[in-house]
């Protein structure tokens, strides 16, 4: 059976990983292979490498990073931000990453979607969703541009059409509970299993054991991505592993 | 030297990586006379069964494939390279593979509750306790597939539940197949490859 995957994503600018990643071991915080490797050795599942700068110019640093870390650490390793053609993703693909995530691109122009799973397969090819409950319409909104950007999509209606469109992979984060350490948008991930097959990882909100045994146990998320919690040692991947064992939650 | 096999289908700078990782020297290449001289030949593939089948065609390399691994040459066929080991595949049609091993590749049941491909970490079952890859048993590895290859049980060293027992581990003498990818999982994806190397630094199954 295969396990439920946590994720732990490192944001990154001039290929440093920033937003204070604390861990104690570490001599160099910010170096994206010794944070990797920390996590390889925690058990972490996979990992999420988001570009937050903002210039083509970095996104070639990406591609180098990508390198380094896949010769040291060998999990599955999805690479997000900025990527808005099959060239990008090519790129990164080649450097060793195993899936590329898409977001205001695929927004912009779908048929993106369609034209990195021909090429590279549906496997490759994750489609990120960030996403708010909007109170007037009664329905969830799909956001764009690091979530600065209100689109017309809404939100269910939009990830069916994504995956139809090829992607292989949701991930899906709730911006009413990110950086809240609230739990995870419990009924957004019912609504999405519901509606799609792919593969879906919930993202926003994670503060306690508890609300991974929640996202786990209530909707039919595969993953669950965090970034803070992990980062600075407030829970280790293990003892969140420990604690879904112990519901009967099937990890790694 | 280890030679991974050259013929444009998917990723194998990561499986380069790994075996750097573990010291074991390889090259890239379609040259039969390197692959016949190599001390192990690897077969990565990604993607399609009948489009691989078409790219070794194309270079000439299935009956050099054939003969270097009935000579006795180890050979380690890494996801679709597994699954291109067997006789048969009906994946888009019904395809010949390389023959090396007994069966046949046929998809994963959508209709038993678990979603196609299998993708994510799954727990290995030892089949056969004296196995070389015996240290794969109740451990995790990573498999990215929508195909799967029906294999008489004494081929079967390893499986994992996906709907149906799904081989994870095959081997007959000295061709293996690893349905996971042992470059993308871990600790014990690379003992796996460490398993193989030392099957080839004991390579006692040469026929010359």
């Amino acid at each position: 059976m295969l396990a439920k995957r946590l994720i732990p994503c490192l944001d990154v600018a001039d290929g440093r990983v920033k937003k204070g990643v604390n861990f104690v071991h570490l001599t160099d915080v910010g170096d994206p292979v010794a944070i990797a490797a920390a996590y390889q050795q925690q058990g972490a599942d996979e990992l999420v490498f988001l570009d937050i700068s903002a210039t083509n110019e970095h996104r070639k640093t990406m591609a180098a990073l990508v390198e380094q870390v896949s010769a040291q650490v060998f999990m599955p390793l999805t690479i997000g931000g900025g990527i808005s053609s099959v060239a990008d993703m090519q790129r990164l693909l080649k450097a060793g990453a195993d899936k590329v995530a898409i977001n205001s691109a695929a927004v912009a122009d779908p048929q993106l979607i369609q034209a990195g799973a021909e090429k590279f397969g549906n496997q490759c090819i994750v489609v990120a969703i960030d996403t708010a409950w909007d109170a007037t319409a009664q329905q969830y909104r799909v956001y764009t541009h690091g979530g600065r950007q209100a689109t017309d999509l809404e939100t269910i209606a939009w990830a069916k059409q994504a995956v139809a469109l090829g992607a292989g992979e949701l991930l899906v984060t709730s911006m009413d509970r990110d950086g809240t350490k609230a739990g995870f948008d419990l009924g957004l991930y019912q609504a999405l299993g519901a509606a799609v097959k792919v593969p879906i990882i919930a993202s926003g909100g994670a503060g306690g054991l508890a609300d991974f045994v929640d996202v786990f146990q209530q909707s039919p998320v595969d993953g669950a991505l965090a970034a803070s919690v992990f980062h600075y040692g407030e829970l280790t991947i293990s003892e969140v592993k420990q604690a879904l064992r112990q519901k009967a939650v099937v990890v790694r | 030297m280890f030679a991974i096999v050259d013929y444009d289908t998917g990723n194998t700078r990561n499986l380069q990586k790994a075996f750097a990782y573990l010291q074991v020297p390889t090259t890239l290449t379609a040259d039969p006379a390197v692959l016949t001289q190599a001390d192990a030949v690897i077969l990565p593939g990604v993607g399609a069964f009948a489009a691989a089948m078409t790219a070794l065609n194309n270079r000439q390399l299935v009956p050099v494939l054939q003969q270097v691994a009935q000579a006795g040459k180890p050979m380690l066929g890494i996801c679709l390279g597994m699954q291109l080991l067997f006789e048969r595949s009906s994946e888009y049609g019904d395809h010949a593979g390389l023959g090396l091993l007994q069966g046949q590749v046929t998809a994963i049941p959508s209709d038993l509750g678990v979603k196609v491909p299998q993708m994510g970490w799954n727990e290995n079952e030892l089949q056969q306790p004296n196995s070389p890859f015996a240290s794969i048993d109740g451990a995790y590895t990573y498999f990215v597939h929508s195909y799967y290859a029906v294999s008489p049980a004494e081929q079967i060293v390893a499986t994992v539940q996906h709907g149906v027992a799904i081989p994870s581990i095959v081997q007959r003498q000295n061709v293996v197949g690893m349905q996971f990818h042992p470059e993308k999982s871990g600790q014990v994806g690379l003992q796996q490859l460490a398993s193989f190397k030392e099957m080839v630094s004991a390579n006692d199954f040469s026929s010359n």
